[in-house]
């Protein structure tokens, strides 16, 4: 619970020098339709994933990291801030991003509406190998990308259709294709939230091993904490736009902080002790309260235990937390 | 006596050479007020299982069987007494609740429906019972004049619970009645469906493929593969110690957070759910089971006592070796 | 991998016959195209393109249908069936080319607007609703009033005038396929918008446009009927619009010429109709929404 211990962990995880994928100040606002206030899915994110990393990046639907994810990857132009790959900002022109995108790769979480009914396993993990002008011999590279996501023997998958395949082995055959290019990062939007439970561990241990043997990093985006406990470094738990608490796994989903990350923790079916169920929907991003974004849920207010700060938590805003280390972004924590 | 009783179901889809077994034989008991939870993947027959369960299941299903509730076998109802079982005995909570409402009804309409339908009240009547039922799930209850478009997923799902309670029945089925919902927002059903069930001592059957749901929320779980229970006994006892690999690799799929054995480690099975037009022979989990013996591929396996109210459909049980 | 993907299309393509071998009305369709086509195709060795001539006619004028002119003879004593079967060449012609070229167009505009969207897309689906509510029929007539007397006038005037049913159809389709994760993917594995359009849109609107085109070509014909009827096509070849125009001239409607006047529209009526039946089966066998690939 003390800030030593916390101080410890972050001596021992030093984040590398220069992380591989870096944002600054990031927000993305999306204009409101019909009158509507604009929604700012993601206001103000700091992250860094280093090399060889991999980063979980943890929140309930509508809490931006979605759409957080699709600006990493250059998918969507942030309204503000940065995204920096390698140490050089990421440039929008079409020539630039298409360089980029040979480097950072997706993974979506439906895999059967991410193949093209028409396409054939091959033309599928080709793709990207055309989309580059791939000069060297395609069939083998295709090849060696499906034994690499588990798909062996792969000649046997080639001319198969995705229809013809298990939930399973279509997310191999979309890794497949993201691995084909040999990416330094690949950005999985959760990867296994539509597959069988037996298929998910399969799916994650891929996810692992290709880290290990490769040195790929990751973000992976899921609202499952399993998942970040199963095969991440470093969690990042984000509510309404903004990272709120992050830090290694370890110390973040053991010894939460933030009343929401705990909250979160609480509801699982094993956890230990009183659910706290938040009660409400996630509120809107076209209208984020003022101070803590948290304080209208926060049962630490409702409860009565933080009202001595109360008034900080609903007038004072929060600082962005820093992109690597281990940091919370809460009146009552930091109160000092 | 039970409340609900199944003996030996078996669902098959199709016919002769084409037919496809959902369900091969499935025994099952319920008693009033407990709670059942079925978990299972995807064409493992649970979804079936709870369609077979109110006779909703496409004519070309062909049901072999007895579901006896309350003694009486719902196969062999009349259509009339199906219809009252249907309102009053029984009713079912589906997973997609966008799709099971009707997008151009208000939900207080959709709620009233089976109580004006049968006459058991007049529309005044029927409009404050909406308003109890809305405030009874949680959600305030002016909200009877709203479109399902205008709730969000979780208050949807609330007023499908609102609606599978409309006539008092005495056991809910509820299939995957928390998927696709976030954490927070499944909490809340989970804890909206508990609360109801214990209030008004409703039995349960709830159909999930997250064994961790299940053993939080019901006291028996059933575990199906390929269209047949593998393992059944008290749900904690299932979850942290099933008997059958397949009980086993489920209970670990979702982690426990804090449990270092599963850190950096995540656990599935090789290969795929079997397809239910194509099942392996011998005991149909063998070539994904970790612990599978010669005598798998070739003996089917049927559920065999696994200690006190528990039973497994594994070589390993009971076996001396 | 050029083996590969041919042994995948060969695939598909048993796929759609076998799915097509079920619809009974399309197969009557294809049977009485293969014919017509069969006929048209061997006409110069069957009949020669000596039946046009005027100077060398064998009978004599309106004669009835007999063993030697099984439909009889036309004013100049020409033979009515050497005639038809000779005009089904222009009318099958100009139909496919037309209905080719409109769905070209209709495809072209169609998917463009729907991937690009925005202003664009509202500037052109506010041309191709002008083009729609232009009753074709007098689009045609001007155009093939202005420009010279030509089988490539009456393609042109039928092609630049129909195809706006198709660009809107195929702009919804491009809409509902850009939604799809698939595109995402693309994008994010570097594709461009060329590679999105020709990759992934193209395949998946294909079915619609191969439906929309068989369907197009029996409107396209009758159109060009309708034209050459009004006096509007190529007067130097025969087509089965002309025939019935050069029946009308001739008298044969008030003075009860039946063998002059029945055999072209029968024949019109009879392509239009096979090539519905096709276009009806082929628009259920690749239903987009069933998917081609099951």
């Amino acid at each position: 619970m003390s800030g030593e211990t916390r101080g410890e962990h972050v001596m021992s995880t030093e984040a590398p020098a220069r992380p591989l994928l870096s944002a600054r100040g990031l927000h993305v606002t999306f204009p409101g339709r019909r009158g509507a206030p604009p929604a700012r899915a993601v206001d103000g994110v700091d992250l860094d994933i280093g090399a060889g990393e991999i980063v979980a990046l943890v929140g309930e639907s509508g809490c931006g990291k979605t759409t957080l994810a699709r600006s990493l990857l250059g998918l969507v132009r942030p309204t503000a801030g940065a995204v920096s790959f390698d140490g050089r900002p990421l440039a929008y022109s079409s020539g630039a991003l298409r360089a980029y995108r040979k480097r950072a790769q997706l993974v979506l979480q439906d895999p059967s509406g991410s193949l093209n009914p028409r396409h054939t396993v091959y033309d599928a993990v080709a793709e990207g190998l055309r989309i580059h002008g791939y000069a060297g011999d395609e069939r083998t590279a295709v090849a060696e990308a499906l034994s690499r996501a588990g798909l062996r023997p792969p000649e046997r998958f080639f001319l198969r259709y995705p229809h013809e395949l298990s939930g399973g082995q279509r997310q191999r055959v979309v890794i497949a294709g993201a691995l084909v290019l040999e990416p330094e990062l690949i950005v999985a939007d959760e990867p296994v939230a539509s597959l069988d439970a037996s298929v998910r561990g399969e799916i994650l241990a891929l996810l692992l091993r290709l880290r290990d043997e490769l040195g790929l990093s990751a973000l992976v985006v899921t609202h499952d904490l399993g998942l970040a406990w199963n095969i991440a470094d470093r969690v990042a738990v984000m509510y309404l736009g903004r990272v709120v608490e992050t830090g290694p796994v370890e110390s973040v989903l053991t010894n939460p902080q933030h009343p929401y990350t705990r909250a979160l923790l609480s509801v699982l079916p094993e956890s230990e002790g009183a659910p706290v169920v938040l009660t409400g929907e996630p509120p809107d991003p076209s209208r984020i309260p003022s101070g803590c974004r948290f304080h209208a849920r926060c049962q630490l207010l409702a409860s009565g235990e933080a009202t001595t700060i109360a008034d900080r938590c609903r007038g004072e805003d929060l600082p962005v937390l820093g992109g690597a280390g281990e940091s919370v972004a809460c009146h009552w924590v930091t109160r000092g | 006596m039970s409340l609900l009783e199944v003996r030996d179901l078996k669902v098959t889809y199709g016919s002769g050479a084409a037919a496809v077994p959902a369900v091969r034989g499935v025994d099952l008991t319920l008693e009033p007020g407990t709670k059942l939870g079925v978990a299972g993947e995807s064409g493992c027959g649970k979804s079936t299982l709870a369609l077979a369960l109110l006779r909703l299941l496409p004519a070309s299903a062909r049901i072999e069987g007895e579901i006896l509730l309350d003694g009486e076998d719902v196969l062999a109802m009349s259509w009339g007494r199906l219809r009252a079982v249907r309102w009053a005995g029984a009713s079912i909570v589906f997973q997609g609740a966008m799709h099971s409402l009707n997008a151009v009804h208000r939900i207080g309409d959709q709620i009233a429906e089976p109580l004006l339908v049968h006459g058991r009240a007049t529309p005044a009547a029927a409009r404050k019972r909406v308003g109890e039922l809305l405030e009874h799930v949680g959600l305030p209850a002016a909200r009877a004049a709203a479109y399902p478009h205008e709730l969000s997923g979780g208050q949807r799902q609330r007023v499908m619970i609102a609606m599978a309670l409309a006539c008092d029945p005495r056991l809910i089925v509820a299939d995957e009645p928390t998927t696709a919902l976030d954490v927070m927002i499944q909490a809340q059903i989970l804890r909206l469906i508990e609360r109801l069930v214990a209030e008004q001592s409703i039995s349960l059957l709830m159909i999930s493929h997250d064994l961790a749901v299940l053993a939080d929320t019901c006291d028996r779980l059933a575990v199906m593969y390929a269209g047949r229970v593998v393992e059944e006994g008290p749900a904690r006892a299932v979850y942290e110690a099933a008997e059958h690999p397949y009980g086993r690799a489920l209970s670990s799929a979702f982690p426990r957070i804090g449990d270092l054995a599963s850190r950096r480690a995540p656990r599935g099975l090789p290969g795929d759910p079997p397809d239910p037009a194509d099942l392996p022979g011998g005991c149909t989990f063998h070539p994904r089971c970790p612990v599978a013996v010669d005598a798998c591929a070739e003996q089917d396996q049927e559920l065999r006592e696994a200690g006190a109210g528990r039973r497994a459909a594994c070589v390993h049980v009971g076996s001396t070796s | 991998m050029t083996s590969l993907a041919w042994e995948r299309r060969k695939g598909s393509v048993a796929r759609f016959w076998t799915s097509y071998r079920t619809r009974r009305a399309g197969l009557y369709g294809l049977a009485g195209l293969v014919l017509i086509a069969l006929l048209a195709l061997t006409a110069p060795w069957t009949v020669g393109s000596d039946v046009q001539s005027v100077t060398e006619a064998p009978g004599t004028a309106l004669e009835p249908p007999s063993a030697a002119f099984p439909l009889g003879t036309d004013q100049f004593g020409r033979s009515l069936l050497g005639l038809l079967i000779w005009g089904a060449r222009i009318s099958l012609l100009v139909g496919l080319l037309a209905a080719t070229l409109s769905v070209a167009i209709g495809t072209l505009v169609g998917i463009i607007a729907g991937h690009y969207g925005g202003w664009f897309s509202t500037v052109v689906m506010r041309i191709t609703d002008w083009f729609l509510v232009m009753p074709t029929l007098v689009l045609a007539i001007v155009l093939a009033t202005v420009m010279s007397r030509s089988m490539w006038t009456v393609v042109l005037a039928i092609g630049v005038t129909s195809w706006p049913t198709t660009a809107r159809l195929v702009r919804a389709q491009t809409i509902a396929v850009e939604s799809r994760p698939y595109i995402e993917r693309a994008t994010a594995l570097g594709g461009g918008h060329r590679h999105v359009m020709l990759r992934h849109v193209l395949p998946n609107v294909m079915p619609l446009v191969l439906a929309q085109t068989t369907l197009g070509i029996s409107t396209a014909i009758l159109t060009e009927a309708t034209l050459a009827f009004l006096g509007l096509g190529d007067p130097t070849v025969v087509s089965w619009g002309g025939m019935l125009q050069d029946a009308r001239e001739a008298g044969a409607v008030s003075s009860g010429h039946w063998w002059y006047l029945a055999p072209p529209g029968i024949a019109i009526a009879l392509v239009a109709l096979a090539f519905t039946l096709c276009g009806r089966a082929v628009e259920s066998v690749l239903n987009p929404k069933l998917g081609v690939g099951r």
